[in-house]
């Protein structure tokens, strides 16, 4: 080697650096940049080539670079410095008692300091075929010829992870004519730079350029036919066609040569603020470092302990302090930003912003008056600024209102207050976009009497759609009103949103909104993921208004829906099976008792809707418990729903001697038609057989009186909190209308009313006439809104228990582990 | 010969996997109170007593939004962070140090069980 010529002082130094990457070569321009005669100095590279910019290797995947233009330090570099680059042969070995290094080849260098900058490894899943021709990792560029090569036969890739650097495989592959698809283990894309909103509509895109997403999926192996990757199958049992398979699972520390060496290791090699391993001669940098508890996986903090590394080697010690990082993805046509702590909190404040026209959504975090966090998804002009705002820990109270509108706006002076923008605009400028409504028209409507968001909705339709401009028109109404004489209008669903339950209900069909955080994002959420008022009443509206389509989301349902049974006081679970009408059976009784005293349930009880309540099961019973119940016929009572609870009757024309109609018999076949169903509330029916009216039908919400003549129908009740009498809704001659106009007020009532409404105050809100007019106008009407509801109770009438007795949701009733103490044994 | 100073420090439960975001697991420690382990819907993972400063309600059965749990017994909202309570309510419930290293959740064992019984000499830190 020519530099070895170059050595002449007997002062200068050894240094000797294990990794020709981008922290090694950055480590040594920076000890160079200091004192270029300090240290004789030789890199060791596995990989045989110079130092190039690795993270453009996605580029180099999707065609958009060349090799040569990603290269850092050529070949000149290292020979203008005097450097000893051994490429190709990597270090096997460290011996710290006689200092020195020994290489794959043989070769033993001697070193007075030695720089580990080994970065990191592809994590490996575990799994069967692991090691197939076909798996690939993304790390170097051997690996990208590795692609390269299989992408020119075509077919299908499959890439396992779907952050930042499977997410950039993916593009590279699809770029490249592959038919890709992004198995990932999480819900959410990317889930720690992205929230839940921004992770949506990164899939959005990513699906509509082609690309097929499987989130949730636990991969459970790799396939193959004669050495060679066929195809992958997940833990449900999906099978997924693969010519080639990426692992891009994450990274972990390469830290092998480290711990053999018998330096302190945890999850990488621990250095403290100089970069100094536990052998004061030992420093190390990069990926393969933890730092204070942290390992990074990004660059930008590469730089910064490289500068304080060659501080201290250059006697001027400075001392690294950790590194806030931030995320861009290289895809091509995606702007997504992220960084710091967007995890929110209590003493957090988010700022949102959402615009679902341009397909924009940003968030603020703000804590303190600082910025601590940021993720910006389709305009990330911002992202720089809010990142040094946050880096430089900046006081932003002064500019907290137009914060979210981004620097232009915030720093321009009088404009930071949003009125005062809003009022700088012109008279023809536009308002609201989805309808065309300019500021002057706005004005005028406001003086002509709107003085509401809603009044100014329903007469000039500004922000009557997307909603986007809301805050446009709530601005023109303080402007031109003052801020006090602004009515509010009808309440907004939550505080998360503008809008209110009949709007969003209205929009969800308009704009054929099928997912939580859809709505969200079209209707312009204030918060990221909503709230425990506005996740469970969207996930009703969801499901009434997409049936078979729509997949409930549990974690969006309270506690009782979510385990299908009503949690009491003591945190047990009580268990109401249906008993039909009112009615049953041996069997059904010996199976009850055999379940009280088989799970110690400490009383059993009738109910006032007649039938048996168990107390006292604990939740990882439930599925046991059921699954008894289950093989004596009987399934889930909804008593914890708001759904059908029970269809009450009396004993009726076969036994009573008053008895007009078979009232048990109509009550157990209205059950059988309406158990299941979910509603905005609960909702209870009762079959009396006489106008003595023993089952109490005239306090239900809805309610049949049998008459000599025919069936009179009630609707409307409540026993409750405030009692209220039916009101007679008409009056039919035979038991398949009495079902119908059952079932037809039923899906009335579910389409329209508020979640956690109950009929009664549904009734006094819209009026007996309206119900009569939407039920009777038209003819046709009850027919069609029977229709639907026998349509959507063909997905839903499936036991629930059924399905947690055969496993479904096991994680929901058992614990994660057990603690004894016994275990501080082995500590 | 092992140079790490905190062998045990750390109990682990187990992969982050086990925990779907927006939902909550049990942990019960016999002779101490249950704790609840939350992953939140930003990824964020916290553990608290798994009882509400109110009437004792188990957290993890409520609905978890932002950084809080709406408690399933009364609604009370309780910061997961800090285990207090939100809004207008007044209480805490005792929070346990957790922390996430390479895809596994670890809980600081001397929260989790408060009085440890030392059969051997204590080992110094
Ligand atoms: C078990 C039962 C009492 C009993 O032992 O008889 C009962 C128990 C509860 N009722 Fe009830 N109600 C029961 C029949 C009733 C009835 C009578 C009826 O259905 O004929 C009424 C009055 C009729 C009505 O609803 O109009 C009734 C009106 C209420 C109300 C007030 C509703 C209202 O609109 O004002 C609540 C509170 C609520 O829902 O918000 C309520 C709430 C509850 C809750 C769910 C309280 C809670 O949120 O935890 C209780 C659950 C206990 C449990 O875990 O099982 N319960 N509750 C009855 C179960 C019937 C069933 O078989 O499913
Ligand atoms: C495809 C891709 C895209 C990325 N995109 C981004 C991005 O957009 N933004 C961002 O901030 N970061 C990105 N990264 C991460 C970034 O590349 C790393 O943070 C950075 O390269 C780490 O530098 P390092 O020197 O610690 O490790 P490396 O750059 O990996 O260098 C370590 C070197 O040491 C060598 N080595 C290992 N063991 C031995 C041994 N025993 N003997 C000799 N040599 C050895 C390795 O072969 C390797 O060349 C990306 C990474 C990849 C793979
Ligand atoms: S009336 Fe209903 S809600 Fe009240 S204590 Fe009795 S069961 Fe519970
Ligand atoms: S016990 Fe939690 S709110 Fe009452």
């Amino acid at each position: 080697m020519n530099a070895q010529t170059k050595i002449k002082a007997p002062a200068k130094r050894k240094l000797v650096v294990i990794g020709n990457g981008m922290a090694g070569c950055r480590a040594v321009e920076e000890i160079l940049e200091r004192d270029a005669d300090a240290f004789d100095i030789t890199i060791f590279g596995a990989e045989p080539r110079v130092n190039y910019n690795r993270i453009m290797l996605s580029p180099v995947l999707a065609g958009e670079k060349s090799f040569d233009e990603i290269v850092l330090n050529s070949a000149a570099w290292y020979e203008e410095n005097g450097i000893s680059l051994v490429s190709g042969d990597p270090i096997d070995h460290i011996d710290r008692k006689a200092k020195t290094v020994v290489s794959r080849s043989g070769r033993v260098e001697p070193y007075d300091k030695l720089l580990i900058a080994t970065g990191s490894d592809p994590f490996i899943i575990p799994i069967p075929g692991n090691d197939l021709a076909g798996v690939v990792t993304f790390r170097d560029l051997d690996d990208v010829d590795t692609m390269l090569a299989a992408a020119e036969r075509g077919g299908d890739a499959v890439v396992i992870g779907g952050g930042l650097l499977g997410l950039e495989a993916a593009h590279g592959l699809s770029l490249r004519g592959m038919k890709v698809t992004v198995v990932h283990l999480m819900p959410t894309l990317m889930e720690r730079q992205l929230d839940e909103a921004a992770g949506y509509l990164l899939r959005q895109e990513l699906e509509s350029r082609g690309q097929t997403i499987l989130t949730s999926a636990n991969t459970k192996i790799i396939h193959g036919v004669e050495g060679k990757v066929v195809g992958i199958e997940l833990e449900d049992g999906t099978k997924v066609k693969a010519d080639i398979v990426v692992m891009a699972a994450g990274i972990k520390p390469s830290t092998g040569l480290a711990k053999a060496a018998d330096l302190e290791c945890e999850r990488g090699v621990v250095v403290d603020d100089h970069m100094v391993t536990s052998d004061p001669d030992i420093l190390a940098v990069g990926e393969c470092v933890q730092h204070r508890g942290l390992c990074y996986g990004l660059v930008a903090p590469l730089w910064d302990m490289c500068r304080s590394l060659a501080d201290h080697l250059t006697d001027a010690p400075s001392g690294y302090e950790g590194s806030v990082t931030s995320t861009k993805l290289k895809v091509s046509g995606i702007d997504l930003f992220s960084a710091g702590d967007f995890s929110g909190g209590d003493e957090c404040e988010d700022i949102v912003m959402r615009d679902a026209s341009r397909g924009v959504y940003k968030r603020v975090v703000v804590k303190d008056d600082k910025i601590i966090g940021a993720v910006l998804y389709g305009d990330t002009a911002d992202g720089n600024w809010y990142f040094d705002l946050l880096k430089k820990e900046e006081d932003i109270s002064d500019i907290r209102e137009g914060l979210i509108f981004g620097q232009a706006f915030a720093s321009g002076g009088s404009l930071a207050d949003p009125n005062s923008a809003v009022a700088a605009l012109s008279d023809d400028a536009e308002i609201c976009g989805c309808n065309g409504v300019s500021k002057g028209k706005v004005v005028s409507c406001i003086d002509a009497g709107a003085h509401s968001v809603d009044a100014v909705r329903s007469t000039c339709k500004a922000s009557a759609s997307c909603g986007s401009c809301t805050n446009l028109v709530e601005s023109l109404l303080a402007i031109t009103l003052g801020d006090d004489a602004v009515e509010s209008g009808p309440k907004t669903m939550c505080k998360c949103t503008s809008f209110t339950h009949d709007d969003v209900r209205r929009l969800i069909l308009e704009k054929e909104l099928k997912l939580i955080p859809q709505v969200m994002q079209e209707l312009h959420w204030t918060t990221p993921d909503g709230c425990s008022s506005c996740r469970p009443a969207l996930n009703y509206y969801l499901l009434c208004a997409w049936p078979g389509e729509y997949e409930d989301d549990e974690k969006s349902r309270f506690v009782n829906e979510r385990l299908h049974a009503n949690i009491q006081k003591d945190g047990t679970y009580s268990v109401v099976p249906r008993m039909w009408g009112g009615l049953t059976s041996p069997k059904e009784l010996r199976a009850i008792a055999d379940v009280v005293e088989k799970y110690d349930a400490p009383m059993v009880k009738v109910t006032g809707g007649q039938r048996l309540d168990i107390f006292g099961i604990k939740k990882e019973d439930l599925p046991s418990v059921w699954a008894d119940l289950n093989a004596a016929g009987m399934v889930s009572g909804h008593a914890y729903g708001k759904a059908l609870r029970t269809v009450k009757t009396c004993v009726g024309s076969e036994w009573c001697r008053f008895g007009t109609q078979d009232s048990t018999g109509l009550g157990v076949k209205i059950e059988k038609m309406t158990w299941g169903s979910y509603m905005p509330h609960k909702f209870k029916i009762a079959v009396s057989g006489c106008p003595r009216n023993c089952a109490e039908a005239t306090i239900k919400d809805f309610g049949v009186v049998c008459v000599d003549s025919g069936y009179e129908l009630h609707v409307g009740g409540n026993g409750g909190i405030h009692v209220r009498a039916t009101d007679l809704l008409c009056k039919v001659e035979t038991e398949e209308e009495a079902m119908e106009y059952c079932a037809a007020f039923i899906q009335l009532y579910r389409e329209d009313a508020h979640y956690l409404e109950r009929t009664a105050p549904w009734l006094e809100r819209k009026g007996l006439d309206w119900i009569k007019a939407q039920m009777f106008d038209d003819p046709e009407r009850i027919g069609r809104l029977a229709a639907r509801f026998r349509y959507s109770q063909s997905f839903w009438q499936v036991d629930p228990w059924a399905g947690r007795a055969a496993g479904a949701h096991k994680n929901l009733h058992s614990h994660l582990a057990e603690v004894r103490p016994l275990s501080m044994e082995n500590a | 010969m092992m140079p790490q100073t905190n062998v045990g420090k750390w109990l682990d439960i187990g992969p982050t996997t086990q925990i779907e975001p927006g939902t909550a697991r049990t942990l019960p420690v016999e002779g101490a109170d249950e704790i609840a382990v939350f992953h939140t819907m930003r990824g964020e993972f916290y553990a608290l007593v798994n009882k509400c400063p109110h009437k004792q309600g188990p957290l993890s059965q409520g609905i978890i939004h932002g950084d809080s749990v709406s408690c399933p017994l009364h609604n009370w909202r309780i910061s997961l962070k800090s285990g207090e309570a939100l809004g207008d309510d007044k209480g805490c419930t005792p929070t346990i140090p957790l922390k996430v290293d390479g895809g596994r959740i670890f809980l600081l064992r001397e929260a989790v069980i408060p009085l440890p019984i030392p059969s051997k000499p204590a080992q110094a830190a």
